[in-house]
């Protein structure tokens, strides 16, 4: 065995010199043998011949002499590949085609995989991430008041699930929040974290400089300690200074001393942003009017636990579901709507993996990131048919060298072996350079998505995992493009090869029908590709121009904040009203409305409502918006019926509501529901009301484009009775936004020099909420247009390679009279025929591709006939465009300039 | 001298032949190609084309080595000899083949 080895590698290493052993060896026999025959009487040439012919072809002797010392693979591999490297310079050309191609293909899936793996594979950046686990209530059907986020949990929960959990090491809760560092006027927001005592220490996380939080910091009454900011941030706002420490920050009016820096590599626990000022949950008291501590209706908090050694996940989840009755016993709030009490009661809390962290990106971008991977997939699929084209185009022309190589003895194992060698280095050469493409393109991905996001932080270092994806897919690659060609021209019959000369006629013919069917592919997958894309960026363009029921053109929106210290009730009403004068008396200005919901903001408002009178257990979910009289004018929205809301609508008066056609439809099921009474539901915080209807709009969405138009209530903003110390101003006006902003914000300013505001267009708006959509027609476009322009290439060889062929053909019929149309005829029922074919097929596989990219579309069916036949169309353009040059070159070129040839 | 009237060897003999030629002696190639065609009396046709990849096949399997030598005729040539295993191999393919032969014999006579 050890000898074995110790030959091969001899063999290997001192290739030339076991060569020339065996060259030795062989002249030796050759010598002793011609001597022989010499001395039998036979002449000096006819004794050399016998002893040659005796012995057999020398190469292929070496060739089984090698194969039976067991070296074949290792020396012939470093032989070939030599050899191959040498052929491949010799054709810089195509070596760069090929390379680039692959570089370019190969490049794009990796950086789709970069960022899948990025913001869903990759595990947090903190110690032992496998132990994490978050807690979570199983079914939140129950939960009622705000839910902040997915499996948010409130503050007293959180408290009880310290006291009591024992499965966890440590635990902690954290929240994200936006902070506002500007004293006054235009917010100049952060993110920021609200995060309990040991969030640092759990996660195993050490001050870069200064102190992060202890448990110490963070208890009820804590006032405002101090802040821990991230590294990027004490770049960012402190220029990396050495004395930040102790530094002041303005946090929501508040003086906030930094205390320390976390280290480079930490962005929090949410994958995809970047925290930049981190607080004690305990300070939101003193941030905000809101007493979110003591609120069992706030469900805002994620909260995280290290499992105890040898604890696994499954364990934890049960132990918290045997606490569970007693947690949920201790916090039930005492203002909790009564039909929901049991259901508080019997939540359970489970345990999850949190290894990966959190992330709304990877919710919201996953899917999107699959069908992209795949889109790019196809498109590659779609270059290695061109590159499996390109090959046998080169095998056509190395035929006659592989068929010397075959006739003078070359095994077929060896010369497969030979020409994969060759894609292989390709490949090689081409997953290298898709590494760096991929550096590239990832981070152009990146930029859209974080256009879309407003900044997203992501970890793009490729790790093993993009590692293995390429070559994975350059292997696959490389056995697409590089097996068949090897294949084929092994098959090469050497004698017709070597007969029909350089040009050979048969062989050619027969890899014909192989590129012919790899166009047929290619047509195949562009048309699905195209029709795809086209149904994409109608989505986009129905999503942009869907009519919400309002005028989004010419509309902006002011988001307001005012300072805590602000006066409560009545005041803020009258407040809001003189703001409402001032914004209204700004030149330019042609309405303007307050609501406390924007619509089609994400924001919602809900609760059931039943006729006052009818069974409650018949009522309906209903999205309702508190708003200032002049709302509709403002928006665009048709009175149909009786009036809209005025000044003298107040908190004294009687309790009234304009509701939407569909409300008349769907709750009060009457077409004229004006003078009828509505009941609307207790909540945590306000008691069940009764409101009379007084007039009836028509319909708008209220949440997303996209969704249908559903029942709306609106209440006087002047009834609220817990009015908000936040504000959404909605103002109509012609002027652009950089003219209208000087005067607006004077006049806000003018109402109340504390306020912090943000101004922006309506459309924006609209726009920043389709950013999917538009990375996906974006993308997908471009991705089809490289898939068409592959296949028009494709074709485009095919058809000048038949027109090689043909040449001679072509000549004769030209000479003897063959009129010009026939040529193009001939060649465009050739090209005619594959992209037929090809669309034929692209359209069976159509429905299947559709189908999981139904759920992406808007407003257009997965079988939109206009998209298909677009992308046909296309095409056919396509197609035409790729056989007219060659074809008209073929009709032009005189019968004497091809004949002469022969 | 190739012609019909001699026999081919059939599969795997040339092996057994060529340790046997080795156990009179160290041989080089072609004295072993002579060797093996006296021997028959001229009755086998050594496939020369075959020989030596089976010579190399024989040294990976390390029945025989070879080393370099000076022939009768003072030239370098390689030299063949048998090593303990191969004389192993050597008695353990003859007994095979002598029983092979009887068994064929056998049947082909009572028949």
């Amino acid at each position: 065995m050890l000898r074995d080895l110790f030959l091969r590698l001899k063999s290997l290493f001192r290739r030339s010199a076991v060569e020339r052993e065996l060259e030795q060896e062989l002249r030796f026999h050759l010598e002793q043998e011609i001597a022989k025959n010499l001395s039998r009487g036979l002449s000096e040439s006819e004794a050399t011949r016998r002893a040659n012919l005796d012995l057999g072809g020398l190469e292929q002797m070496k060739e089984e002499s090698r194969d039976a010392r067991g070296v074949w693979f290792l020396e012939t591999a470093v032989n070939d590949l030599r050899y191959a490297a040498r052929i491949l310079r010799k054709s810089p050309g195509f070596t760069t085609v090929a390379v680039l191609s692959l570089a370019l293909g190969v490049g794009a899936n990796t950086a789709i995989f970069q960022l899948i793996n990025a913001i869903r594979l990759r595990t947090l950046p903190v110690n032992d991430p496998q132990n994490l686990a978050e807690i979570r209530i199983a079914d939140m059907t129950d939960a009622r008041g705000a839910q902040q986020r997915h499996y948010g949990l409130t503050y007293p929960l959180w408290e009880q699930i310290g006291k009591r959990q024992d499965v966890f090491s440590g635990a902690f809760a954290w929240a994200d929040a936006e902070f506002n560092l500007s004293p006054q006027g235009e917010v100049r927001s952060v993110r920021g974290l609200w995060v309990s005592g040991r969030f640092f220490d759990v996660l195993g996380i050490r001050p870069f400089m200064g102190r992060l939080f202890t448990a110490g910091d963070d208890h009820r009454g804590c006032g405002v300690p101090g802040a821990v900011i991230s590294y990027s941030f004490w770049q960012s706002e402190f220029g990396g200074s050495a004395s930040v420490i102790g530094k002041k920050l303005t946090i929501s009016d508040q003086q906030v001393s930094v205390l320390g820096v976390t280290p480079p590599g930490f962005f929090g626990v949410d994958v995809g942003h970047q925290f930049h000022v981190a607080l004690p949950i305990c300070s939101i008291t003193r941030l905000s009017a809101f007493n979110a501590l003591d609120s069992g209706t706030f469900w805002w908090l994620s909260v995280i636990g290290r499992l105890k050694p040898g604890i696994t996940v499954e364990q934890a989840s049960s132990q918290l579901a045997s606490l569970s009755p007693g947690i949920f016993r201790t916090t039930l709030p005492a203002n909790y709507p009564p039909v929901s009490v049991p259901g508080y009661l019997h939540m359970k809390l489970t345990a999850h993996s949190f290894a990966t962290g959190l992330s709304d990106l990877r919710e919201r971008y996953s899917y999107l990131l699959w069908v992209l991977l795949g889109i790019a997939g196809a498109v590659l699929l779609n270059a290695c048919a061109n590159l499996a084209n390109l090959i046998l185009a080169r095998a056509g022309t190395r035929e006659r060298e592989i068929a010397v190589r075959l006739a003078i003895g070359g095994s077929t194992k060896r010369i497969i072996q030979q020409l994969l060698l060759e894609s292989v280095l390709i490949a090689a050469g081409g997953a290298i350079a898709a590494l760096f493409a991929a550096h590239w393109m990832s981070r152009g991905l990146l930029a859209l998505l974080a256009a879309n996001e407003g900044g997203v932080h992501v970890d793009l270092h490729p790790d093993w995992r993009v590692l293995v994806f390429t070559f994975v897919i350059a292997s696959i690659t490389c056995i697409i493009f590089g097996l068949t060609p090897a294949l084929r021209a092994a098959q090469s019959q050497p004698v017709e090869a070597l007969k029909s000369g350089s040009r050979s006629l048969t062989a050619g013919k027969a890899t014909l029908g192989l590129r012919r069917a790899l166009i047929t592919a290619q047509v195949a997958l562009s048309l699905v590709l195209l029709a795809e894309s086209l149904l994409f960026v109608k989505t986009l363009r129905n999503l942009t121009h869907t009519e919400p029921g309002f005028r989004t053109h010419n509309l902006f929106v002011a988001d307001l904040g005012f300072p805590r210290s602000n006066p409560q009730d009545l005041q803020v009403h009258a407040w809001q009203k003189a703001l409402l004068n001032q914004v209204g008396s700004v030149p330019g200005v042609l309405a303007v409305a307050d609501a406390n919901t924007v619509p089609l903001a994400g924001t919602s408002s809900s609760n059931r409502m039943w006729i006052d009178g009818h069974d409650p257990r018949a009522a309906k979910d209903v999205h309702w918006s508190r708003i200032s009289p002049g709302y509709f004018r403002t928006l665009g929205v048709g009175v149909l019926a009786g009036r809209d809301f005025t000044d003298h609508d107040g908190p004294a008066t009687r309790k009234i509501a304009i509701v939407n056609e569909a409300f008349a439809k769907q709750v009060t099921l009457t077409s004229d529901p004006i003078g009828l009474t509505v009941r609307m539901e207790a909540t945590p915080s306000t008691p069940e009301t009764v409101f009379e209807i007084v007039g009836v709009v028509t319909n708008t969405k209220y949440l997303d484009v996209r969704e249908a138009m559903g029942p709306i209530v609106y209440f006087p903003i002047s009834q609220d009775p817990t009015p908000s110390l936040s504000d959404q101003l909605l103002i109509r006006s012609n002027l652009p936004l950089k003219n209208l902003l000087p005067p607006l914000r004077r006049a806000i300013l003018e109402a109340d020099a504390n306020a912090h505001f943000e101004i922006y267009r309506f459309e924006d708006l609209i726009q920043e909420s389709l950013g999917r959509e538009r990375l996906m027609a974006a993308l997908s476009m471009v991705f089809a247009i490289l898939a068409a322009l592959l296949s028009a290439v494709g074709l485009y060889g095919v058809i000048t390679y038949i027109v090689t062929l043909r040449r001679t053909e072509i000549g004769i019929r030209i000479a003897l009279g063959a009129d010009r149309g026939r040529i193009f005829r001939m060649l465009f029922l050739e090209s005619g025929t594959i992209l037929l074919i090809g669309l034929l097929l692209g359209m069976l596989l159509l429905p299947a591709v559709a189908m999981l990219t139904g759920k992406m579309l808007f407003g257009v069916k997965p079988r939109d006939p206009v998209s298909l036949a677009a992308a046909v169309l296309l095409l056919l353009l396509v197609g035409f465009v790729s056989t007219f040059f060659p074809a008209r070159r073929a009709a032009l070129a005189g019968a004497t300039a091809a004949l002469r040839e022969e | 001298m190739s012609s019909s009237s001699r026999i081919e060897l059939p599969q795997g003999t040339l092996d057994l032949l060529i340790l046997r030629t080795l156990a009179l002696g160290p041989q080089h190639g072609w004295a072993i190609s002579q060797r093996l065609q006296q021997i028959s009396s001229e009755a086998l046709q050594v496939p020369q084309g075959s020989l030596y990849p089976a010579l190399h096949r024989l040294e990976r399997k390390d029945w025989i080595r070879s080393s370099w030598d000076v022939s009768d005729n003072n030239r370098k040539a390689k030299y063949y000899r048998l090593t303990a295993a191969g004389r192993k191999q050597l008695e353990k393919e003859t007994e095979l083949w002598r029983k092979l032969v009887a068994a064929v014999g056998q049947v082909l006579d009572a028949v």
